[in-house]
């Protein structure tokens, strides 16, 4: 049986403009002007690779979670895999399928849930719930209602259903977020920091939601979160990537075991995540103190 | 996995239809601008017909109905073209471009349900304003040829989408100065179609631009439709080069905006910061 999802040495760099005479600026005084007319036409590019060679298969109904510091390549690997960034090298396929070649068939397969609400603000949660169901071929009524019940099991308030979403807190619009990507039933799911920003019982509550969807049917999961708790709750196994490599990849037990010190003391999920991301809090704190 | 069955045509035209819906309730939470573009397109084309009573007495009626066909015809023209190419900076600028084309859904049916809207809404507009110029203008329209009037604006409506596809790639690939483009661009388009005077006016450096632009033609053979009630075979050319602009327009459109699509999927660009 082939992996629900593959990854083979995907890449993916993004061309960044930077005004060279705003760096330098501070710096030195000297610029000539000419200079500075050349870089506010022609702004120099620096490159940032956010992915660099990464390889991991999820096995179908695996919940595959996706570690790392701000900026390290998480939201670009699940971007990838959502067909939404084209990789520059290596392959990724879901269900057999490459996201590239057979973009619109993987697209019949997933969904993703990201960290910025991507609705249309003005519009309240049914309206924005009604536009996903029929942009995914469901029966725009049948798709409200399973939403709906969604919502519920997430503790949203019925009576917030026809306000604009504007209107709505971060929290109530996440939780409309996850109801929309549900509904669809999709067989792979892809939870970009799915809770942040909810509260500890709305938090357990889209926990309990994930694992019962991946337990009843099956759904392959990868998730990216900053809760090492919630990781370590609901993963099978855990990447850490680290300026866009994977620096370890195992389950949560078995990372914690190999970042364990001799003295038999297991670490929790926090202390591995430091450990494989070579920045310690006390390392921060030192750092501080030089200033 | 989802009942939307590969390839079946009733399938996608109801997920096209998503659009037009979606469209609507935007309008509906937008109803103040609504009132307002509309009593500005009003007036609008109230104005331009007053300069058109302003003249001398002979031949008021032909060019009243000149300037106000102008008026109308452009209303309309350029929001088809509008709503289709600002349907892409619209979603970019919502933060919601990721999960629209993140669907199962060919960007085709995408494409094909904001022009569906972009009609049904032009048509409405320009009823509006058809009507209150109706009332305010003593207009006679006993000659003209209202069959062969909506022929033209039905034929030249593929080629205004087509360019209106052409025209939304800018957004894609250009977040910051794309949707100003398409105001020159449709500007542009404006000042070389003889909206509001003959071509012919134009100095000779412009005027090769007046025939590839479809709006010329538009206007050329519904004014003769208008005023003259030129017959369909009368109007046949004009027509025959409307359609041909279409259907050279909306596959080049299409494919211009499928590059980009690309390539705003290899450079990162989709994103709303882009
Ligand atoms: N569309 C883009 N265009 C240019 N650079 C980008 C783009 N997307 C990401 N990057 C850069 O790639 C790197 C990785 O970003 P990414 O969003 O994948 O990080 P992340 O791990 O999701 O971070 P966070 O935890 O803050 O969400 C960053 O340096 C970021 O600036
Ligand atoms: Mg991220």
């Amino acid at each position: 049986m082939t992996a629900a999802i593959q990854c083979y040495h995907a890449c993916k760099s993004f061309k960044e403009s930077v005004r060279k005479t705003e760096k330098a600026e501070a710096g030195s005084r000297d610029r000539r002007a000419h200079r500075r007319i050349a870089d506010f036409i022609l702004p120099s590019k620096v490159t940032v690779e956010a992915v660099k060679d990464v390889s991991f298969d999820v096995k179908r109904g695996e919940i595959f979670g996706i570690l790392g510091p701000n900026g390290s390549g998480k939201s670009t690997l699940i971007r990838m895999i959502s067909t939404l960034l084209i990789p520059d090298s290596g392959t990724v396929r879901v269900f057999g399928k490459d996201v590239v070649e057979d973009r619109l068939e993987v697209r019949r397969y997933i969904n993703r849930v990201s960290v910025e609400a991507a609705f249309f603000k003005r519009l309240s949660a049914t309206e924005n719930l009604e536009y996903a169901a029929r942009l995914y071929g469901l029966d725009p009524k049948e798709g409200l209602l399973k939403a709906k019940a969604i919502l519920a099991r997430l503790g949203f308030p019925n009576s917030k259903v026809d306000v604009s979403l504007e209107n709505l807190s971060r929290g109530m619009q996440q939780k409309v977020a996850i109801a929309r990507a549900l509904m669809t039933a999709p067989v792979a799911l892809l939870l970009d920091e799915p809770t942040t920003g909810l509260d500890p019982v709305s938090k357990r509550d889209v926990q309990d939601f994930v694992l019962d969807v991946r337990n009843t049917h099956d759904t392959t999961v990868i998730l990216t979160t900053h809760d090492m708790e919630e990781a370590d709750r609901l993963c099978d196994r855990i990447a850490v990537i680290h300026d866009g490599e994977f620096v370890a990849l195992d389950t949560p037990e078995n990372l914690k075991r190999q970042c364990a010190n001799g003295n038999g003391h297991l670490p929790n999920l926090e202390e591995v995540f430091f450990r494989l991301t070579g920045r310690s809090p006390n390392e921060w704190e030192t750092e501080g103190e030089d200033e | 996995m989802n009942d939307m069955k590969p390839g079946s045509v009733v399938g996608y035209m109801k997920s096209g239809y998503a659009l037009v819906q979606r469209n609507y309730n935007l309008i509906k939470h937008e109803m103040g601008w609504e009132i307002v573009n509309t009593i500005y397109q009003v007036v609008n084309a109230l104005t331009i017909g007053f300069i058109g009573v302003a003249g001398p007495q002979e031949g008021l009626n032909e060019r009243v109905l000149f300037l106000v066909s102008g008026a109308l015809l452009w209303g309309f023209l350029s929001i088809l073209f509008h709503e289709v190419a600002e349907s892409v900076a619209w979603e970019r600028w919502e933060g919601t471009i990721e999960y629209s084309f993140m669907a199962p859904q060919p960007r085709g049916v995408y494409m094909f349900g904001v022009c569906m809207w972009a009609i049904a809404y032009g048509l409405v507009r320009v009823v509006i304003c058809l009507t209150a110029v109706t009332l305010a203008f003593n207009i006679s329209l006993a000659e003209a040829n209202l069959g062969g009037a909506l022929l033209t604006l039905a034929a030249s409506s593929l080629a205004f989408i087509g360019m209106g596809l052409a025209a939304a790639v800018l957004p894609l690939i250009s977040p910051e100065k794309g949707s100003q483009a398409t105001h020159i661009f449709q500007a542009v388009v404006l000042l070389v179609s003889g909206v509001y005077y003959d071509v012919a006016v134009l100095p000779a450096w412009v005027r090769p631009l007046s025939y590839i632009s479809p709006a010329t033609y538009t206007l050329r053979a519904a004014r003769a439709a208008l005023l003259e009630g030129a017959s369909v075979r009368m109007l046949l050319p004009d027509l025959l080069a409307l359609v041909l602009l279409g259907a050279i327009l909306i596959p080049v459109g299409f494919w211009i905006f499928s590059i980009g699509e690309n390539y705003a999927m290899r450079t990162g660009k989709l994103k709303r910061t882009g």
